[in-house]
């Protein structure tokens, strides 16, 4: 029942008038700063040249050059005509799809602009986007998890600090394997700790989050001090990573093959856990009760659901998800702890999450974004171009603040979230 | 005193009734708390501790002793370095040499010192509370704040300090107030909740600071990122020589707690911004202005946090560098928190806090145990303030005669 009042409510959400105007404005805006800003402001007979082959790919082929002004001047003019059917006709419930699509191309101009005159690694960047997108996707979908079930999850920084720390310590004393199962149990374990605070002592969830932030980044740093920073220790620092897959053909494709195909596993796996969870949510029965402990409480009790239970299952499988986040920042990424190393990626992860409106799709796409502007943040330098770096850092902040506020397609919280469930006594 | 119990059980003497009085009172609950914590610190510092492991492979009975002694030595070590040590005071008060009772005293006021921000933060994150809104956006407004106070504290020159410290206090709460409205903004028009918008802003804040500090406002002749001094003038007045650091932002900090306390307590606006944080229906049906309260209220607690900023500026660093306040927001939830969003509550509980940040790193020094000790605590101290429930459970106190007072929040979906 209450999957059905989400969808109607979605659909009203994209049929409005305003939105579909403000949407389709938005498109047009798009179209006509590509014009003015991006292909007026290359000089005429530039070209842009990206070369598609990421860094240490043994494959070559020829870069991609075009002239810039001509393409760009193609492509606005492409925006231009999806923002007048938006305006006309509107895309009703493919609307979120027209407007990633537009945003891809914004940023494709962006970077076509940027690179014009000279040269830059476009295959690279994009691989180092989805590599940079996997914590951030896989937190987001830990607090879909719990927040779908009406617990908030603003501990996904706190769980995926605590996974990493054990999974180093673990790794470097067994191996890779061990390693991840253990931060994926301390992943569980917090969320355990989390869901006994705000379901059974009801205490406030964002409090009860904030507590297990605060004991997370204790904890790591004050073990991490006492022992595996020390020289006697360092042997329980070295957990080593996990090696690079090739899938044996697809990552022969040109051009896409080396960007998608040639990653470590968490890569392989962020994908399947994508597809995986959107199924389980929104096909089977699973996923309709999970949801309907967190839109509607009271009628998912009187349905027979176990409000409660089903609310700490969702919980400990957020955790788990945090905590396998976690785990790739040392067995996927870096291969050792330092304190701290999380660096605010959980709190991305929630901007991600309320991005994608709570849709584990939406929180790849949101990933996806978001990865994409840390690569252009760390790489703003190669970058002829007059933006701060740390504007471009500041960027999923703010989008994530726009959405909420429903200025561009709205972004719809879970209706009972944050409301510990009391079963009513006669 | 099972025993005692027993014994006068038929008459309840005065005792008696003063320890059932106690068992339903709700500071006990808040005294135990931070009790079981501060046990619970021990016990860590205890068990990752191989001295004890050591000891155990002896015999238990030696173990227990080796742990309460580590336990002991820690605690120690955080009463001399917040507090000071007993006897080189007592030595250097009957030496007479000005100096040495400086560096003798100087631990209990440096402690004084780290309490400001935590009362500015507490403060903060209070006023929000009581207006049934969650501000853990302080650390962010705490960075505006300083930027904003820097600038006014280095632009202006030439001014009397009577002048240029009011006016560099009220630009630092000017920059986080605005970091605070644009929360309550959205928050009070669009329904956008602000612990989401909070959290963006606070990154937001991080990033803006260190592009301010890489531009706009970094002095020139530092090869590193770093702001310009601030003007003698903008100063806080420092009522000792060196090195104790004691400075006039601890009285500004405990009077504005006071006008907190007068406003929120005292004051009409007061007993709105309280109703519409308990009950915004009732508030609305009372012809409230909810939007104006919430709008006004996350603004002054931005303000409050942005003095916090400001008061490090002017009372301790004198310039902004990066990663320059450690924390203090977040702590700032908790102590407001452990003083029930009470004004004197949050002094009370800034001055703890200020004197365990503070021994904390004397702690660090002495006893080898890292700083984050106290992250730990805080964190096991506001899991029991938050659920009394526990508490009560562990030390089998009764229910407690009224309803205690929580916060009260919406969540995420508006309910």
């Amino acid at each position: 029942m209450a999957a059905i009042n989400t969808n109607n409510q979605n659909q009203t959400d994209y049929r409005s008038k305003t939105r579909r105007f403000v949407i389709g404005g938005l498109f047009i805006a798009a179209a006509i700063v590509i014009f003015l800003f991006f292909a007026r402001g290359s000089e005429a007979g530039a070209v842009t040249n990206f070369s598609m082959v990421p860094g240490g790919s043994p494959m070559t082929w020829d870069d991609w050059i075009f002239p810039t002004r001509n393409f760009l001047s193609v492509l606005s003019a492409f925006c231009l005509m999806v923002g007048a059917y938006q305006i006309a006709r509107g895309f009703g419930n493919w609307t979120n799809a027209a407007l990633s699509v537009v945003v891809g191309i914004f940023m494709f101009s962006f970077l076509s602009w940027a690179a014009s005159g000279g040269s830059m690694n476009l295959g690279g960047l994009l691989r180092i986007t989805i590599i940079r997108a996997v914590p951030l996707t896989l937190g987001a979908m830990s607090g879909i998890l719990c927040e779908r079930s009406g617990v908030i999850n603003i501990a996904i920084e706190g769980m995926m600090l605590s996974a990493a720390f054990t999974s180093t310590v673990v790794a470097s004393l067994t191996n890779l394997w061990l390693g991840m199962l253990a931060g994926i149990l301390t992943g569980a374990l917090m969320a355990w700790v989390h869901a006994v605070l705000s379901i059974k002592y009801k205490i406030n969830q964002i409090i009860s989050g904030t507590v297990i932030n605060i004991f997370s980044t204790g904890m790591t740093s004050f073990l991490s001090q006492k022992f595996i920073q020390k020289v006697d220790y360092q042997y329980l620092n070295e957990p080593g990573m996990f090696a690079q897959l090739e899938f044996p053909l697809l990552s022969k494709i040109p051009v896409i093959g080396p960007i998608l195909f040639h990653h470590n596993i968490y890569i392989f796996l962020m994908f399947i856990l994508v597809a995986v969870l959107t199924v389980a949510l929104f096909q089977t029965r699973w996923g309709l009760r999970l949801r309907a402990a967190g839109e509607h409480p009271k009628a998912a009790d009187t349905l027979g659901i176990n409000v409660n239970r089903t609310r700490y299952m969702a919980v400990i499988l957020g955790g788990m998800m945090a905590g396998f986040a976690g785990t790739y920042f040392t067995l996927g990424s870096s291969g050792r702890f330092d304190e701290v190393m999380t660096a605010g990626r959980g709190f991305i992860g929630l901007a991600a999450m309320i991005f994608g409106n709570w849709h584990p799709v939406g929180a790849l796409g949101a990933g996806l974004l978001f990865g994409f502007f840390d690569t252009l943040a760390v790489r703003a330098s190669i970058l002829n171009v007059p933006i701060p770096s740390e504007f471009l850092q500041m960027t999923p902040y703010i989008a994530t603040m726009v959405v909420l506020a429903g200025v561009v397609g709205r972004s719809r919280a879970p209706a009972a979230e944050g409301v510990p469930y009391e079963k009513e006594s006669l | 005193m099972t025993k005692e119990n027993q014994s006068e059980e038929k008459k309840p003497n005065s005792f008696q009734i003063f320890l059932e009085e106690l068992q339903h009172s709700p500071r006990v609950v808040t005294i135990l708390a931070i009790l079981t914590g501060i046990v619970l610190g021990g016990v860590l510092a205890a068990v990752t501790s191989l001295d004890f492991y050591a000891a155990f492979a002896i015999s238990p009975w030696e173990g227990i002793l080796t742990g309460l002694e580590i336990a002991w030595n820690t605690y120690a070590a955080l009463f001399t370095g917040s507090v000071g040590d007993i006897g080189r005071i007592s030595d250097a008060l009957a030496g007479g040499n000005e100096a040495e009772i400086r560096r003798a005293f100087f631990p209990f006021f440096e402690s004084l010192v780290q309490t400001v921000p935590y009362l500015f933060g507490g403060l903060a994150v209070a006023v929000g509370f009581r207006s049934g809104l969650f501000n853990i956006g302080v650390e962010g407004q705490i960075f505006i704040g300083a930027i904003t106070s820097v600038w006014a504290g280095y632009f202006f020159k030439g001014l009397s300090p009577i002048i240029h410290v009011p006016l560099t206090l009220f630009f630092g709460a000017l920059g986080g107030a605005l970091w605070g409205f644009i929360p309550g903004l959205l928050k009070a028009k669009t329904g956008a909740h602000e612990v989401i918008n909070t959290i963006m802003m606070n990154y937001v804040a991080f990033r803006l600071s260190e592009f301010m500090l890489r531009g706009p406002i970094k002095d020139p002749t530092e090869f590193t990122p770093k702001s310009p001094w601030i003007e003698d003038s903008a100063k806080f007045f420092r009522f000792f020589g060196d090195p104790i650091r004691f400075h006039l932002g601890f009285f500004v900090a405990l009077g504005i707690a006071f006008l907190m306390y007068w406003l929120l307590f005292k004051t009409t606006w007061g007993f709105e911004l309280r109703t519409v944080g308990s009950n915004p229906r009732a508030a609305r049906y009372a012809g409230m202005n909810n939007v104006a309260v919430t709008i006004i209220a996350m603004s002054l607690s931005g303000a409050l946090a942005g003095m916090a900023g400001a008061n490090e500026i002017m009372g301790v660093n004198f310039r902004l560098m990066p990663a320059f306040s450690s924390g203090y927001g977040f702590d700032s939830i908790a102590l407001a928190l452990l003083g029930k969003n009470h004004p004197f509550g949050v002094a009370l509980s800034a001055l703890l806090f200020g004197f365990l940040r503070n021994g904390a790193r004397q702690m660090q020094l002495r006893a080898g145990i890292p700083i984050d000790i106290i992250s730990i605590l805080q964190a096991i101290i506001l899991a029991f303030i938050a659920a009394p429930a526990i508490i009560r459970t562990i030390y089998r106190l009764k229910e407690p005669n009224y309803e205690e007072e929580g916060v009260k929040l919406t969540g995420w979906g508006g309910q």
